[in-house]
């Protein structure tokens, strides 16, 4: 057996992270890239022992993530993976924990849970592998297809419209708050690194394609003829700039954004509106969130806003620390004996 | 000054109180009061809070009255009293509502002052009762509480209407002259609970004090009662309601198991004060997680369990319907877990502040699949301390969950408890796997408990779920024979805890006519009604189920030396199913489903019935 000095220097490699499982989800899946860049971000990202990383998921194609983790894991119930996590968390706020979540788990059955976790910024990282379709009941539209989409259950069309996984992010308080590709690696590893940077409920929507259920719903994102033209890359302090050629911006006009032509010379890029993670207000945030409901606009992914707030486990653990310090250790005779007692002789 | 009359003073072994007034009115704060006082003079007692869902309905309506209802006595007390001897009726709707239940001849105390016309209306009184013949044959004492209080506190500078609240401290020092308990207790209560308004302690001392002094000067009152201690067994004692002592049991298993506590439970009445107690035990490392659903509740608590706290939930009937699906996944993930069940009256939201003991078959039932769970219930107030031990107990040993049953009646209810020595409560043993040497997440110990690996262990990572594991690696797995077996592994586990637990005992012979089956908060009831029947000749015995799934594996043989069984329950025979099923023996039944704890009158009527005999007399 390894002593801990050996455990504690040893430098792990991908293949360490994968377990002996086999993996289960349909070929070309667009899961197999999240699981790969998730394996080769954290021998690189975790600076725990791998015995205190921990995957928990609910229910869907997504939820099986655990399982090819070589990681404790946690395969749940539908919806609940926040609680569950939530519950690993404070009960052991030394461990690292993860959440792998689809779009029907996190934001139909889960949605209460997930608003909560932000709001309480527990100290997790959130997965959303967003297909927009449900997947592992072959085919219903989900709380992310957009409206009019045709599926088994919405043979005419669905009537009801889309979440924004960001914009909800943003509006239950969430600490960070990115958008990724599963097509993207380098842009995966990235967000998945600033995410498990982060000390609070982090929060990561990705795009990933379904195959099966709903080939192409993101390649207008992907394909090489229209990605650059259709992907606005968020980057800390620089302007927001697009396009095949560089050659389009983001400029506000009032609160609404508008695409400006770099080309004709009307505008340069200091014109653009700068990118800012770390602003106090969500405005800014919430303002590209919203962009990625109008076709007309380029979806932006990268961190949409990364701010710093106590966490609830350690808000927890200091509250006792604290109760602790000022009473006394509990003592259990006292609570016993302590409240109107008598002697019957 | 008139002259001070000479009081007679007479002895009693037995009383029953209810208080009664608008909700608004503080009753159950002057109940509790004068069952602590009580208990603490050396009585034994038994309380029955009965108050309304809403917490302030308009004031003097029938459905905002709110009642406490304390019986104390020289004797042993097993019930809150079938039928009050006195009524304090502070308003007409607090009398109209609870008349019918006092004994014939019985003592009515009632505030004259707010039987004006609108508060007549309100309840419903087309003439003044305290004027017509409504209230004849009854000891019917007339006093002017409202202007009595305000008068003595004369000059304090309190506004009108939070001079007309102390009123409850001037109905409560008239008790206490009434019944001859000291004012001690509650004017250091009163010092402790308005320690931040000096102004409030006075007013409400002032008149504690008043009330009681007139108790001594008036001539309302000829008559004045002492009831003697009763003869408990030695010891330290106090008073405790079922939710504190299942909290504090909680507690303690925490501290005899070393784990820290963790609860995540969201508000519920009648359960909600467990939250409240444990989330005051910072101290002791107990995490409180009032979660954002009763969903969120149980799982995060399952969370902590894989995490390797000592986790629970609290919950009553609707909450526990919430629950159904995450309880499988504790069976499936075969994490320790208890899920406290405070039952009050159901279906859907029922009668949120009654209680009831409905929610039996949910516990032993109500999941999908095979999902056998441990169901044990507490009997009696005290009672839930060690039952709240014992669901650790077997949940830490066995990884399983566990449901504790508890009902409103016991959770609300308090008697007297003579507080257990610490050292007589034995530790539980709990060993963390750690060896990765033949580690398997599902491969069993004697018990049929598979290792508890926590996250942080070196070396044991490995993963669980609901989908079915295979046997002994734990790895997901569709096999129809592994399936077949792992349902037959789960039901043995949970079977075979039947050789971990007390036997069913008998109180009384052990063969006779009639056999009195209970479980949960009936028991006191139940003693009561056979106690009183046994007097009077007839050949019936006790049993009282403290565990519920498995059943105590003496069950079957205890049933068979009696010619008829009775099952008295607050439904429509849950366990008197689950006997006939478990023995194919036919049972009687007593149910009323009133949202009241049964009356051993009745039981008593229904035993002497079965046991072929005349009425008893």
């Amino acid at each position: 057996m390894a002593t801990n000095e050996e455990v504690k220097t040893k430098k792990y490699t991908a293949k360490d992270f994968s377990s002996d499982q086999d993996v289960r989800w349909c070929p070309g899946c667009g899961d197999y890239s999240i699981l790969a860049q998730v394996q080769r971000t954290f021998p690189e990202i975790i600076e725990k022992e791998v015995e205190k990383i921990v995957w928990i998921s609910g229910i869907g194609c997504s939820s099986r993530f655990p399982y090819y983790m070589n990681t404790y894991g946690f395969h749940s119930i539908h919806g609940r993976a926040p609680a569950i996590a939530t519950g690993v968390k404070v009960a052991n706020p030394d461990l690292d924990v993860w959440v792998a979540t689809g779009d029907g788990d996190l934001l139909s059955i889960g949605g209460n849970h997930f608003i909560h976790a932000c709001r309480k910024n527990v100290d997790l990282k959130v997965l959303l592998f967003n297909n927009r379709i449900y997947g592992l009941t072959k085919g219903q539209y989900s709380p992310t297809s957009e409206k009019g989409k045709v599926t088994k259950t919405t043979p005419f069309g669905s009537i009801d419209y889309p979440f924004n996984p960001i914009s909800l992010a943003i509006g239950s308080n969430a600490t960070f708050i990115a958008r990724t590709i599963d097509r993207y690696p380098k842009h995966l590893q990235e967000m998945i690194k600033r995410a498990s940077a982060h000390k609070g409920l982090a929060f990561i929507e990705i795009f990933q394609n379904c195959n099966i259920f709903n080939d192409g719903a993101f390649s207008v994102l992907t394909e090489k003829d229209t990605k650059d033209d259709s992907v606005l890359v968020l980057e800390h302090g620089k302007p927001m700039v697009f396009g095949k050629d560089s050659d389009k911006g983001i400029k506000l006009d009032g609160p609404k954004p508008i695409i400006v032509d770099l080309a004709n010379g009307s505008f340069s890029k200091d014109d653009l509106l700068i990118h800012d993670e770390f602003s106090n207000e969500p405005i800014l945030a919430m303002i590209l969130a919203h962009m990625t409901d109008h076709p007309e606009y380029p979806t932006p992914i990268g961190v949409f806003r990364q701010v710093h707030r106590e966490t609830y486990d350690a808000g927890i653990r200091d509250q006792i620390n604290a109760v602790t310090e000022k009473r006394g250790k509990g003592d259990l005779e006292k609570v016993l004996f302590g409240a109107n007692t008598w002697e019957v002789n | 000054m008139a002259e001070v009359k000479e009081k007679i003073i007479q002895t009693l072994s037995d009383v029953t109180v209810r208080f009664a007034g608008d909700s608004g009115d503080g009753m159950q704060l002057t109940g509790m009061q004068f069952s602590d006082t009580t208990a603490w003079v050396g009585n034994d007692l038994s309380t029955l809070p009965d108050y309304p869902a809403e917490i302030r309905a308009p004031a003097g309506t029938l459905y905002g009255v709110s009642g406490f209802q304390l019986h104390f006595s020289s004797l042993d007390v097993n019930t809150p009293g079938d039928v009050p001897d006195v009524l304090v009726a502070m308003n007409p709707a607090a009398l109209k509502k609870n008349l019918s239940e006092l004994r014939p001849n019985g003592t009515i105390i009632v505030n004259t002052d707010s039987f004006d016309a609108k508060n007549l209306k309100l309840a419903r009184y087309e003439n003044n009762p305290l004027e017509d013949s409504t209230l004849d044959g009854y000891h019917v004492h007339k006093v002017p509480i409202s202007s009595l209080t305000s008068n003595a506190l004369e000059g304090c500078p309190l506004s009108v209407k939070e001079v007309a609240r102390c009123k409850n401290f001037f109905a409560l020092g008239m008790m206490y002259w009434l019944y001859n308990r000291p004012l001690d207790k509650t004017e250091e209560w009163l010092k402790k609970k308005f320690a931040k308004t000096p102004e409030l302690i006075d007013a409400n001392q002032k008149a504690l004090k008043a009330g009681y002094n007139f108790g001594e000067i008036t001539e309302i009152f000829t008559t004045r009662y002492i009831v003697e201690p009763a003869q408990l067994p030695k010891g330290r004692y106090r008073n405790i309601s079922g939710n504190e002592a299942t909290a504090i049991g909680f507690l303690t298993a925490s501290v005899k198991s070393k784990l820290p506590l963790f609860l995540g439970s969201y508000p519920i009445t009648p359960a909600s004060e467990i939250l409240q107690y444990l989330s005051s035990y910072k101290s002791f490392g107990v995490k409180t997680l009032q979660a954002e659903d009763e969903i969120a509740g149980i799982t995060s608590a399952i969370g902590a369990a894989f995490a390797g706290n000592l986790a629970l939930t609290t919950t009553s009937g609707p909450g526990m319907a919430l629950k159904s699906e995450a309880i499988g996944l504790a069976v499936m993930t075969e994490l320790p877990l208890v899920i406290v069940d405070v039952q009050r009256g159901g279906p859907s939201t029922g009668l949120p502040t009654k209680t009831e003991q409905a929610d039996l078959l949910q516990a032993v039932y109500g999941r999908n699949g095979e999902a056998p769970v441990v169901v044990i219930a507490a009997c009696t107030p005290t009672d839930c301390f060690f039952q709240a031990i014992e669901a650790c107990r077997i949940a830490l040993k066995y990884m399983t969950p566990v449901i504790l049953l508890t009902d409103g009646y016991i959770a609300n209810g308090s008697e007297p408890w003579k507080i257990p020595e610490l050292k007589d409560i034995p530790d539980i043993s709990v060993s963390f796997r750690t060896e990765t040497e033949g580690f398997f997440p599902y491969l069993r110990n004697e018990n049929l408990a598979r290792p508890w690996a926590i996250p942080g262990t070196p070396g044991l990572e490995h993963r669980i779920g609901g989908l079915e594991k295979a046997d002994i690696t734990g790895n997901v797995n569709y096999d129809p024979d592994n399936h077949d077996k792992m349902v037959h592994i789960r039901d043995n586990k949970i079977k075979n805890i039947a050789n971990d637990i007390p036997e069913l005992k008998v109180e009384g012979d052990e063969t006779g006519d009639v056999l009195v089956l209970g479980w949960g908060g009936t028991y006191g009831t139940l003693k009561d009604s056979i106690t009183r029947a046994r007097a009077a000749g007839y050949k019936v015995s006790q049993a009282h189920l403290r565990y519920l799934n498995p059943l105590p594996k003496n069950t079957g043989d205890v049933l068979k030396n009696f010619k008829k069984i009775l099952i008295p329950e607050i439904n429509l025979g849950q366990l008197a199913k689950i006997i006939k099923s478990e023995f194919v023996i036919s049972v009687e039944q007593f149910n009323l489903v009133r949202g009241l704890p049964l009356k051993s009158k009745d039981v008593l009527g229904k035993i002497i019935e079965l046991a072929g005999g005349n009425n008893g007399n």
